[in-house]
């Protein structure tokens, strides 16, 4: 079994404009990885571009601080850090899920989409919120 | 990542080129609502050249929808690949729009 490797760290401002970015320098550790098509092309844009937009919009609310993005690749799967410096929250309050009555909904959808995306997605508090996304390589 | 607004008969189309998020919602947004100010009623948002959506894209084509609706028009989208195609499905978005495979069958719709 190999050990970890750090495929990506960055820190980016707390500003939209840099998440296309970022999500194009994890999708093609994807496609290096050769993991499935689909998820380099659904799975991980959206459910990072999910994180991110949380991590800046709603984490960093202010418009200050800065969002890490650190990408590690295990053997069986690729996990994603996404930390911002704001306050805890409870993630799974925030969930919505597409119910008829919810379909018309304008926001709602990032907590959704990013648990339907990945394998698994963790909250941890330690000073700032890290949701962690963890993706299957098979 | 941009938007391209041309005219088909009474119908105006948007292409997006690109990706549709946070980022740049509000400038599709803006775009179709300026048509809509105009006057047009009909509207087809192609996604053929369309990278990936996030759950703010969307949610600005639930916004568009229900604000041409209230103007007595129509939104229609054409052309979505298999991942935009399952993210409607996950989202149950695909019972709120009429979509079409191609742009013509599309058109045709209206």
């Amino acid at each position: 079994m190999a050990r970890p490797r750090v495929a990506l760290d960055v820190e980016i401002p707390s500003d939209v404009k840099y998440i296309e970015h970022v999500v194009e320098l994890a999708t093609r550790q994807c496609r290096e990885l050769r993991l499935p098509p689909h998820k380099c092309s659904l799975n991980v844009p959206v459910a990072l571009s999910e994180a991110l937009s949380n991590a800046i919009l709603r984490g960093n609310a202010d418009g200050k601080g800065k969002v890490r993005i650190r990408a590690v690749i295990r053997d069986d799967a690729v996990v994603f850090d996404i930390t911002d410096e704001g306050p805890d929250f409870d993630m799974d309050a925030k969930r919505v899920e597409p119910t008829p009555e919810n379909v018309t909904r304008e926001e709602g959808r990032g907590l959704f989409l990013m648990h339907r995306l990945m394998d698994r997605v963790e909250h941890i508090y330690k000073g700032g919120n890290v949701i962690r996304l963890t993706l299957r390589r098979e | 990542m941009s938007f391209s607004i041309s005219k088909q008969g009474d119908v105006v189309v948007v292409d997006v080129e690109g990706q549709l998020i946070v980022g740049n919602r509000q400038e599709l947004k803006q775009k179709v609502l300026d048509e809509l100010e105009r006057g047009e009623k009909k509207f087809l948002i192609d996604f053929s050249q369309t990278g990936y959506i996030d759950s703010s894209g969307l949610g600005v084509l639930v916004s568009l929808s229900k604000k041409i609706r209230e103007q007595g028009g129509e939104l229609r989208l054409a052309n979505l690949n298999d991942d935009l195609q399952t993210l409607f499905e996950l989202t149950k978005l695909d019972t709120l729009f009429q979509i079409s495979d191609t742009r013509e069958r599309a058109l045709e719709s209206f």
